[in-house]
């Protein structure tokens, strides 16, 4: 309480020395609220870290159980499918040459500008359906339907229209993931409650203030959930152009991946195979957390 | 106290109701929720009103505060700003409980730099003092109440150099202490009897609790089951301060409940 606001007003100087009046009764109430809120449980960072990693490790190890009895079926030859104990090997030595970094940079620069652009288009999309009831009629049932169509499909188009470039890759990318993180925006801002907007009403914010401090923050979870699904679908779309799209020079990981089917390197094909996959992992799980530590600040997490 | 009783007394207020309720109806669809209620709050007064559940008293608040238009009749409030504490707390998420605070003075216009003490004053009114970095979820039912107490007051304050003839704020509240224990509410009724005087506000303050009505109200009035209308107005003529454990308040309470039951029993399935 600063001093320079209690001499300005002197309602404001009695309302702040007024709660002291009845002072024991003040500490109760005050002492139950304590009561109420609780202790809040840590646990140590080597359990959790413990806890987080286990399921994980079992899953993978399960996976890599579940692949080499595949291959001691002996169901295919070695050179066509190899086992852990071949492939592993092949992914250390590929992580530690310059040429696959180089790949998989493009393919995530690629990626990322996809994303970004994606995440602009779908955004302005979103925004503008949600102001319009004629737009929201025009596109809104496209949106979702677009967001249903395979982006492969895109392809043949994409590459009448751009030819074998990095625009029919960005194109068929934005395609697949602009529709979920407009239809994103558009059921966070859908979806306000509509009691948060009647308190915003009586307060009286209006126009921009009502988006910046009212719409844009309820919103935010379901916004997030649109980028979330729109990233898993820029990168199916963006590996489905990789092996589709070849622009000679450009090795990408899909290059790389549909290269080493040619030349029948099983084991590294499957490495670049655990690779994308790694990268889909790392990156939902970055989304996961963004989404959990709104989820836990707002109070939404289930636990 | 007694200060209080005589400033209140000798205040100036504008003439001209706070705000004025003629033939006002309100159906939802085939449902009519509220039917030709004609009811006055005068400036600077306390008017509380009673009805059973779902007789229509949250739908006339928001009638009120301009968030729903009425099906026939008007209301008028003059102009007036109106401030409106909600039956649940409605509380934003995803703001610190100062932060919610805050950004209601924010829309009345306070400055940045008072924004922070006035929140920490108006926290401290509802014995919250401490928990202004929880979050809403983080709080009980009767905290988070409190809360949205606070930030209703919050919306009472005119960031502009009170003027003897500015009209104070018409606040509504919607059963503001329906999830508190008695102690607390007893010390926020004296709160809010004194922001009252002080601001001069003109408040509709809704309740189940008669004797609630009785201790605050300068008027009780009392509202039919559904459809909604007023069956008839209690004046309070008790001097202030009352406690709402006092002989005469429970005498005036009585009275009001016998033709509450009536009320409910009349309508009621
Ligand atoms: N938006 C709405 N749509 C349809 N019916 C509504 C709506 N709002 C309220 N009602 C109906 O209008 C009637 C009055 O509701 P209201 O919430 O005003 O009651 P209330 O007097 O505040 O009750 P309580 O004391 O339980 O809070 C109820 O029958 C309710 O079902
Ligand atoms: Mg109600």
């Amino acid at each position: 309480m600063a001093p320079d606001v209690r001499t300005k007003n002197d309602a404001t100087d009695q309302e702040s020395s007024r709660p002291e009046a009845r002072p024991e009764l003040s500490r109760q109430i005050s002492g139950l609220d304590a009561l109420e809120l609780g202790g809040e449980t840590r646990r140590n960072p080597a359990a959790r870290a413990w806890s987080a990693v286990w399921p994980m490790a079992s899953a993978v190890a399960i996976a890599l159980l579940a692949w080499q009895v595949v291959v001691w079926s002996g169901w295919k030859p070695s050179y066509v499918l190899p086992g852990p104990a071949d492939t592993l090997p092949e992914l250390g030595r590929q992580v530690t040459t310059g040429s696959f970094w180089g790949a998989v940079g493009l393919t995530m620069q690629r990626a990322v500008l996809g994303f970004a652009v994606s995440v602009l288009v779908g955004t302005v999309v979103g925004a503008l359906v949600t102001q319009s009831s004629v737009l929201r009629r025009a596109v809104g049932s496209l949106i979702t339907g677009l967001q249903t169509m395979p982006s492969i499909a895109w392809f043949p188009l994409a590459i009448l229209l751009f030819q074998l470039s990095e625009q029919a890759i960005l194109f068929v990318v934005v395609l697949g993931a602009a529709p979920s993180i407009a239809n994103g925006l558009i059921a966070g801002v859908d979806y306000t409650p509509p009691i948060l907007l009647r308190a915003g009403k009586v307060m009286g914010l209006r126009g921009l203030n009502l988006y910046r401090h009212l719409v844009l923050p309820a919103s935010l979870p379901s916004f997030v959930a649109g980028l979330k699904q729109g990233w898993a679908f820029a990168w199916r779309s963006l590996m489905a152009g990789e092996l589709l799209v070849v622009i000679s020079s450009h090795t990408s990981l899909g290059v790389l991946l549909s290269q080493a089917r040619e030349f029948s390197q099983t084991d590294a094909m499957i490495s670049y195979m655990i690779v994308i996959l790694v990268i889909g992992i790392v990156m939902d799980r970055l989304f996961g957390l963004v989404d959990d530590a709104i989820r836990t600040r707002w109070g939404l997490a289930g636990d | 106290m007694t200060q209080a009783v005589q400033a209140a007394a000798s205040r100036t207020v504008p003439s001209g109701a706070a705000v004025r309720l003629d033939g006002v109806s309100k159906a939802f669809g085939p449902l009519l929720a509220l039917d030709d209620v004609s009811l006055t709050v005068g400036p600077g007064e306390f008017v509380c009103l009673l009805g059973a559940s779902g007789c229509g008293k949250s739908t006339l608040l928001n009638l009120v505060a301009a968030l729903d238009r009425p099906s026939a009749g008007t209301i008028d409030t003059a102009g007036r700003r109106v401030a409106l504490m909600f039956q649940e707390p409605a509380l934003f998420p995803w703001l610190t409980v100062t932060a919610n605070i805050e950004l209601a003075l924010k829309a009345r216009g306070v400055p940045r730099a008072e924004r922070r003490g006035r929140a920490a004053e108006l926290l401290a009114l509802v014995h919250l003092a401490g928990f202004e970095r929880k979050r809403p979820h983080q709080l009980s039912g009767g905290m988070r109440q409190r809360v949205a107490l606070a930030r209703a007051l919050a919306l009472t304050i005119d960031a502009e150099p009170a003027g003897k003839d500015r009209a104070g704020t018409l606040l509504l509240m919607d059963e503001p202490f329906g999830a508190l224990d008695a102690m607390t509410r007893d010390l926020l009724h004296d709160e809010i009897e004194r922001i009252w005087r002080e601001r001069n506000l003109s408040v509709l303050f809704v309740t189940h609790n008669v004797r609630e009505a009785v201790r605050l109200g300068d008027r009780v009035v009392l509202l039919s089951s559904r459809p909604g209308r007023v069956v008839e107005e209690f004046p309070v003529p008790l001097d202030r301060p009352r406690r709402i454990d006092s002989p005469e308040v429970a005498a005036l309470a009585g009275t009001i409940t016998d033709r509450l039951r009536e009320e409910v029993g009349r309508h009621g399935a």
